[in-house]
């Protein structure tokens, strides 16, 4: 392979200006990605990527937006290399803005390696399928979505919903049982906030994960265009801690919303032919760039869990934003609003949620051995159930049968005793599937056809205390 | 092969996974190019004067205007022969396995091992002999591939018409590249043949002629053998937002369909899902061997975050692999999930050509590649002068955005393919496996396909026939209810709704990791539906008599219904001879107790 000389190259073309792209003349041989520093007249540095090169022009994105900037007054520098981020252990309890500069009034960070922000992807060969169960310590999550480690499971949430509590209360719960491993947190805030960050930082600092935590933070007043690297600055930190130090990495990004709108914006302005909804034909890909930077490889200790949150425009499940999501990670927790407004919390709807790697992370030796079969229960009775209050809803509760009211009432009951618990209860998953098991001791054996019988002997209620 | 000398390019332009490059005449439509001082590989996709568009199989991030593009005189193409089992490439046929070893576990650009292991040597057996007269597709001989594949057929290729053996290796081990048979073409023109051969990705490999047979291809899944079956050589789509069970039933599909040879396409989904295959696939055993089902598998993952182009080419590649199979006249079957991915790659593609986009963005073309597509599917008499045959069956999994089937992928793969597995949102959520809708789901095979299980279970039809039928009345009983409540329904219709109710959840609900439920004999199926029919019929005479559907239902012997979808393959037919006798027992119990 032929090494390529790095040279800095200064241009003073600026020829266009469009939203948060700088079209720069003259610029032959830059090379495509290229990290670029953009001066402005006030001698003020700025940075951007390079989206588009060719003979006569190179289109630059700015993340810091290009207000201010002028066509004359404006020396573009092209690096050479790509954008780079300086890792190294140092960077723990340390705070970043969301270009990844220090801003805890801590001294600068002594790097052991500069890593390029876009990653690699990993060989799907060198894959570790993620199979050992966090703990989370909430009941709807462990006992019916259960999240393992390196798994991507976002939030699917809505404007004014408590997400961000039960991000802070499983990045306070989370825990592999059995286990004393590093653990770390890294948390990605993209245009939230300042109340919402202070919630997240306090409680960070209340249970003292923040000298264990990595914080990298847009706020809603910060460029728009600086989230497209603040997950990437995450990652790249994430991706070093767990496969070059052996960090169990827990990264929270909050809200993906606010990314795909900054990737709306070049699209835009970019005058790309856009497709659903105005979001560009190529989200798809984009947002795996992110997602995909999760996961277990063989031979490493680390890992990387992600758990991105995301607020649906309109609570639609539909929209190009969660939809996309929901084709990349490896399932979702969907916090609903019904839920909350009947005052439950968290407000999770386990029937639309889902994790993907479920089966791997539970059963004997790792939850319990009857943990597939209750949870497989729990779920049949509680959709009977909620199909049932519809049709109450229609036809009254006069023309159902006992066996109708017998599911009426243990749906209630699940969302009451089994998804709804303190924001500061952390329930064990023995804890968890025993509330299940009593909630199914309301019905006949025979409804409990998921379950098999030999589970039932053993954890039955009524079995178990007859041979107590 | 005379060398033309070949005339360098210059890179105009650069926009993600396009390129633009001037100074290339002689260039010709989709030739491999090699791309900047890094030399990645591309592919010409369109040609305007002497100015070429490149799409790049890697990351181009470093590459820049004014850098060199080498035409290599060979169009994209895989490499074929013993040693594509068991082993995994990604989009163009990198083995993972290596670039693992060479780069660790990032994936490095610019790095193109062979595709194929140089230095294994293969037993190779001959069946010609020097002096014999062969065709394209004659086989010379075989290897013993991997223990589920004892024969591969090392073939005449279809490049040479015919010709006279010259020269043939006797029995013994040999790498790919050695010559193992000489053929004489006539006119001064030998041709030396080896173990490996390269066929471009784009191009179908011919075939004889196409057979219309049919056979089904016995998935193990009941609603699939019994309700929606595909015929071996057929055509399937599995569409379904996210979450509905497509890949669940690619690898389903993938661990128990009786096919010979599996290729495998990851193309745009999780790594994980491609890592559960690797970790899986070595443990579970074929049912009929018992030997690992790795042994019978290929993978091509080109997973979401792995360069787009290449993850266009990968259907491709997977399809090519296919074809070769399909030579040696085995049964082939293709997954590739999802094929929205391969579509949107090419959309992406086409935006970056700023061609005139249709509907959604995708280019006006996307119909007639899915088309071309499935079109390679189908049984058919391969070449060669024996009479052989072998087919390719296909299932594309689509994702439709906001599980909405409206929308052009979907819509064009429907109009290509014979069976439609429609997967839905509302099942998944209630965790009815797999999420099948039966009312909307459909297979054109499935009559022809009848006569085939007539053989066999006589009255296998008019079994499937009645399931459809209940699961129809369901659906119009449940809207009656709606309107009017549970009250209003005749004892005879509350006894449908119970059969309807025992088909959906006893019978096709499947647990695929339930490992007796995960795969399920035709004959224990059959025996299935035999029991919950004979229960149906029986309780129809005695609700004639008066007697109340709740009180047949906590019979013992019907409960176990629920069960017995937990009961193994192997037992089963004793299991069924025994609760028949109990069902039988218990209803006409019921008989009795109207007659005293
Ligand atoms: N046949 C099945 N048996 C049991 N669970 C299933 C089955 N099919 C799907 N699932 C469940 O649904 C989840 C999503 O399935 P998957 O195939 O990954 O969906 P898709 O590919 O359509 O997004 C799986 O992780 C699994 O929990
Ligand atoms: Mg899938």
């Amino acid at each position: 392979m032929t090494a390529k000389t790095i040279i800095a190259r200064e241009f003073k073309t600026v020829n266009g200006i469009s939203g948060p792209l700088l079209f720069v003349q003259g610029t032959r041989n830059v090379a495509y990605g290229e990290y670029v520093e953009i001066i402005a007249q006030d001698g003020s540095v700025r940075h951007g990527q390079v989206l588009e090169t060719s003979f006569e022009m190179a289109v630059v994105q700015v993340f810091e937006g290009t207000g201010g900037l002028s066509r004359e007054h404006t020396i573009v520098r092209f690096t050479g290399e790509p954008l780079r981020f300086s890792v190294s252990t140092d960077v723990i309890g340390r705070m970043f803005n969301g270009s990844g500069k220090v801003i805890d009034g801590g001294p600068p960070i002594i790097p052991k390696e500069k890593l390029d922000v876009n990653g690699s992807p990993i060989n799907p060969k060198s894959r570790a399928y993620p199979t050992d169960f966090i703990q989370t310590g909430i009941s709807a999550i462990d006992g019916m979505n259960t999240l393992s480690r390196g798994q991507k499971l976002p939030l699917f949430s809505g404007n004014g919903l408590p997400h961000n509590e039960i991000a802070a209360q499983i990045a306070r719960q989370a825990k592999v049982r059995k286990t004393e491993e590093k653990f770390l947190l890294i948390f990605a805030a993209l245009g939230i906030t300042v109340d919402e960050a202070r919630f997240f930082i306090n409680s960070f600092e209340e249970s003292g994960a923040l000298s264990r935590s990595v914080l990298f933070i847009n706020l809603a007043q910060d460029p728009a265009i600086e989230r497209i690297l603040t997950p990437r600055l995450a990652l790249t930190t994430a991706e070093y801690l767990a496969f070059e130090e052996d960090y169990h990495v827990l990264v929270i990004i909050t809200d993906m919303t606010n990314y795909c709108e900054a990737l709306r914006e070049i699209s835009a302005a970019r005058e790309e032919v856009p497709g659903r909804r105005g979001y560009p034909g190529y989200m798809y890909t984009d947002l795996a760039s992110i997602y995909e930077r999760t996961g277990r490889v063989l031979g490493k200790l680390g890992s990387i869990t992600q758990m991105p949150i995301l607020t649906m425009p309109n609570d639609d499940i539909t929209h190009p934003i969660p939809d996309l999501t929901g084709y990349i990670t490896e399932g979702q927790i969907i916090v609903d609003r019904a839920l909350h407004r009947r005052g439950i919390y968290p407000p999770i709807d386990v029937l639309p949620s889902l994790s993907r790697l479920m089966k791997e992370a539970i059963g004997q030796n790792k939850t319990r051995d009857d943990h597939r079969e209750l949870s497989d229960q729990l779920y049949y009775m509680y959709a009977e159930g909620r199909s049932l209050r519809e049709l109450v809803a229609v036809v009254g509760e006069e023309a159902l049968t006992e066996r109708d009211h017998m599911y009426l009432r243990a749906a209630d009951r699940f969302e009451r005793e089994f998804v709804s618990q303190g924001r500061y209860e952390e329930r064990s998953i023995e804890q968890t599937l025993d509330i299940g098991w009593d909630i199914l001791s309301s019905f006949p054996e025979s409804e409990l056809k998921r379950i098999s019988l030999n589970t039932i002997q053993k954890y039955h209620p009524a079995k178990r205390s007859k041979v107590s | 092969m005379l060398k033309q000398k070949l005339k360098f390019g210059i890179i105009k332009k650069v926009v993600g996974p396009v390129i633009f490059a001037e100074s290339m005449e002689n260039i010709t439509m989709y030739e491999m190019v090699k791309v900047g001082l890094d030399k990645i590989i591309g592919e010409v996709i369109r040609i305007e004067g002497d100015n070429a568009v490149i799409q790049v199989y890697e990351d181009t991030t470093g590459v820049s205007p004014g850098e060199p593009v080498e035409p290599t005189g060979s169009l994209l193409s895989v490499e074929l022969g013993p040693g594509l089992l068991n082993q995994i490439f990604d989009g163009i046929q990198r083995p993972l396995t290596v670039l693992e070893k060479d780069s660790g576990f990032f994936i490095k650009r610019g790095v193109y091992p062979d595709s194929l292991p140089r230095n294994k040597k293969w037993h190779f057996i001959p069946i010609k002999k020097v002096g014999d007269e062969v065709v394209a597709g004659d086989i010379l001989g075989y290897v013993k591939e991997s223990p589920l594949l004892e024969r591969h057929a090392i073939m005449v290729p279809p490049q040479i018409k015919n010709g006279q053996i010259s020269y043939i290796v006797e029995e013994g081990d040999y790498t790919i590249d050695e010559t193992i048979a000489k053929i004489d073409c006539g006119s001064n023109n030998v041709v030396e043949v080896n173990m490996v051969t390269k066929w471009p990705i784009r191009k179908p490999r011919p075939i004889k002629r196409r057979v219309s047979t049919y056979l089904p291809l016995i998935t193990g899944q009941r609603i699939i053998d019994a309700l929606f079956p595909i015929a071996k050589g057929g055509t399937a789509a599995i569409p379904g937002g996210f979450g509905t069970g497509k890949t669940v039933m690619q690898h389903q599909l993938a661990q128990w369909a009786d096919a010979n040879v599996i290729v495998y396409i990851g193309c745009g989904e999780r790594g994980n899902e491609m890592a559960e295959v690797l970790e899986r696939f070595p443990e579970l055993k074929d049912p009929c061997s018992g030997l690992p089902l790795i042994n019978r598998t290929i993978l091509i993952a080109n997973v979401s975050n792995m360069p787009i182009a290449a993850r266009e080419a990968s259907i491709y590649t997977g399809m090519t692999i296919a074809e070769y199979y399909r030579d040696m006249g085995y049964d082939v079957a293709l997954m590739a999930d999802s094929t929205s991915r391969w579509a949107e790659a090419l959309r992406e593609i086409s935006g970056r050509l700023e061609e005139m986009p249709g509907e959604e963005g995708y280019p006006a073309y996307l119909s007639s590649r899915i088309a071309e597509f499935y079109e390679r599917a189908g049984r058919c008499e391969v070449l060669g002068s024996d009479e052989r045959y072998g087919s390719i069956s296909v299932i594309g999994a689509v994702s439709p955005p906001g599980a909405d089937f409206s929308e052009p992928v979907t819509q064009s793969t429907l109009r290509v393919v014979k069976v439609f597995w429609a997967l839905d949102t509302s099942l998944a959520q209630r965790r009815h496996f797999p999420a099948i809708n039966w009312l909307t789901s459909y297979s054109l095979y499935k009559n022809d396909l009848d006569l085939w299980f007539a053989k066999y279970f006589p009255n296998w039809s008019s079994l499937t026939k009645e399931f459809m039928q209940i699961l129809q009345e369901e659906e119009e009983l449940i809207e009656i209810v709606r309107l009017v409540g549970p009250d209003a329904l005749s004892e005879f219709q509350k006894l449908v709704l119970e059969y309807a109710r025992k088909i959906r959840e006893d019978y096709l609900m499947q647990h695929a990791y339930s490992p007796a439920d995960s795969y399920c004999a035709l004959k224990k199926n059959y025996y299935m539906m035999c029991l919950l029919s004979y229960f149906y019929n029986e309780s129809k005479k005695l609700v004639d008599r008066g007697i109340q559907v709740s009180k047949i239902n906590s019979l013992p012997s019907v409960q176990e219904l629920s069960r017995m979808k937990f009961v193994s393959n192997e037992e089963f037919e004793t299991f069924y001879l025994n609760l028949l006798e109990r069902l039988k027992k218990d209803l006409s119990s019921l008989v009795e107790g109207v007659k005293s």
